[in-house]
């Protein structure tokens, strides 16, 4: 449960993990990291959002049922996106055809 | 936390219960929410990843350093909010007042750059649907090169059915600069709903400030933790906003 205070320090140091990695996102995005930058910026955010979700939100020391809640809804969201995504990038295989880079569609 | 003067409801077997309930009915309302963006973020990654030259193009257009700055900000509002919290567990209540009207001032601070940058965007012509103009910074950038004059206003009533030529040639246009347009719609939307969040959250800050000094203090604290999880759970949704929106195009 979180009812014991959480001593102010925890906070500080979780804070200047979040500003410390915000610097990172922002400076990594002037570094040439080609497809591996929209991984590399994701993982950040993600690392920012679990400091927010376990210290700030104190999920850290919260009962089971919330922790289950907060499970379920990050499964939910990896669902949307992992399954509407596999829809989207697979429209244009054809089945028993080489498999080959679809033509660029930009606008 | 043994308070004599515990307000228990009588549908609640203790305090500890009755704390709990609050806060797992804030988190379920956060999955609500999470299913709101989720949404937002899911559409966002579909086109960003079928007009990826577009998107980053359009991201070329948004300040950077005014996003980061606006990171830090928020971040700092959740530490101010954590704090105010800690101070409602230790019944002090002066400090709980200090440090919620701390996040208000920070979350204040961030609408302040975010209505500047807002409006910014309306004078470089970048809001689908007011006088939107994409050719406009192009021109602003590269010189009088690009800048097509014939588009004077926001074309989206000629793309319901084209019909004469100069119709059909600002159809074009709008193909040609219809992903930036895209991202811009997402961009305004999904940053516009957030910032109604933070309002709708430094509202109900403000009536907890004019009622802390006059509620009591074993009350306040589920209050106070409940308003944390609903800011962090915003703080959440910038951190994800802020290097989709404002990096891609950084290269």
């Amino acid at each position: 449960m979180s009812e014991r205070p959480v001593a102010p320090i925890t906070y500080l140091l979780v804070f200047a993990a979040l500003l410390a990695l915000t610097g990172l996102t922002t400076g990594i995005a002037y570094v040439p990291l080609h497809g591996w930058a929209h991984p590399v910026a994701l993982v950040i955010a993600i690392t920012k959002a679990a400091l927010v979700v376990l210290f700030f939100m104190h999920a850290l020391h919260s009962e089971a049922l919330v922790k289950s809640t907060i499970a379920v809804s990050i499964i939910w969201i990896v669902m949307l996106i992992g399954l509407t995504m596999a829809d989207v990038t697979t429209r244009d295989w054809v089945p028993g055809r080489t498999l080959a880079p679809a033509p660029a569609t930009e606008g | 936390m043994a308070d004599q003067n515990i307000a228990l409801a009588h549908h609640f077997a203790n305090v500890d219960q009755q704390r709990e309930s609050a806060t797992f009915g804030m988190w379920i309302f956060l999955v609500t929410e999470a299913l709101l963006f989720g949404g937002l973020f899911c559409g966002y990654t579909v086109y960003r990843s079928t007009y990826s030259e577009g998107f980053e193009d359009a991201s070329t257009h948004l300040d950077v350093l005014l996003g980061t700055i606006n990171t830090a900000v928020l971040i700092g509002s959740s530490l101010t909010m954590a704090m105010a919290h800690r101070a409602a567990q230790l019944s002090q209540r002066k400090q709980i007042n200090i440090y919620l009207l701390l996040t208000v001032l920070l979350g204040s601070v961030f609408l302040g750059i975010k209505g500047y940058e807002y409006v910014h965007k309306y004078h470089e012509r970048l809001v689908p649907g007011l006088r939107f103009d994409y050719s406009h910074v192009l021109a602003q950038e590269h010189g009088a090169g690009e800048r097509d004059e014939h588009i004077e206003q926001d074309s989206s009533s000629v793309m319901a059915s084209p019909r004469t030529d100069d119709q059909i040639a600002e159809a074009g246009l709008i193909a040609r600069y219809g992903p930036q347009r895209l991202f811009f719609s997402f961009y305004f939307l999904m940053t516009g709903l957030h910032a109604t969040h933070m309002v709708i959250g430094m509202a109900v800050m403000l009536v907890l400030i004019g009622m802390v000094p006059f509620s009591r203090l074993s009350t306040t604290a589920p209050v106070v933790e409940v308003m944390g999880l609903y800011w962090h759970f915003v703080d959440i949704v910038w951190i994800f906003l802020f290097p989709l929106l404002y990096l891609i195009g950084v290269q």
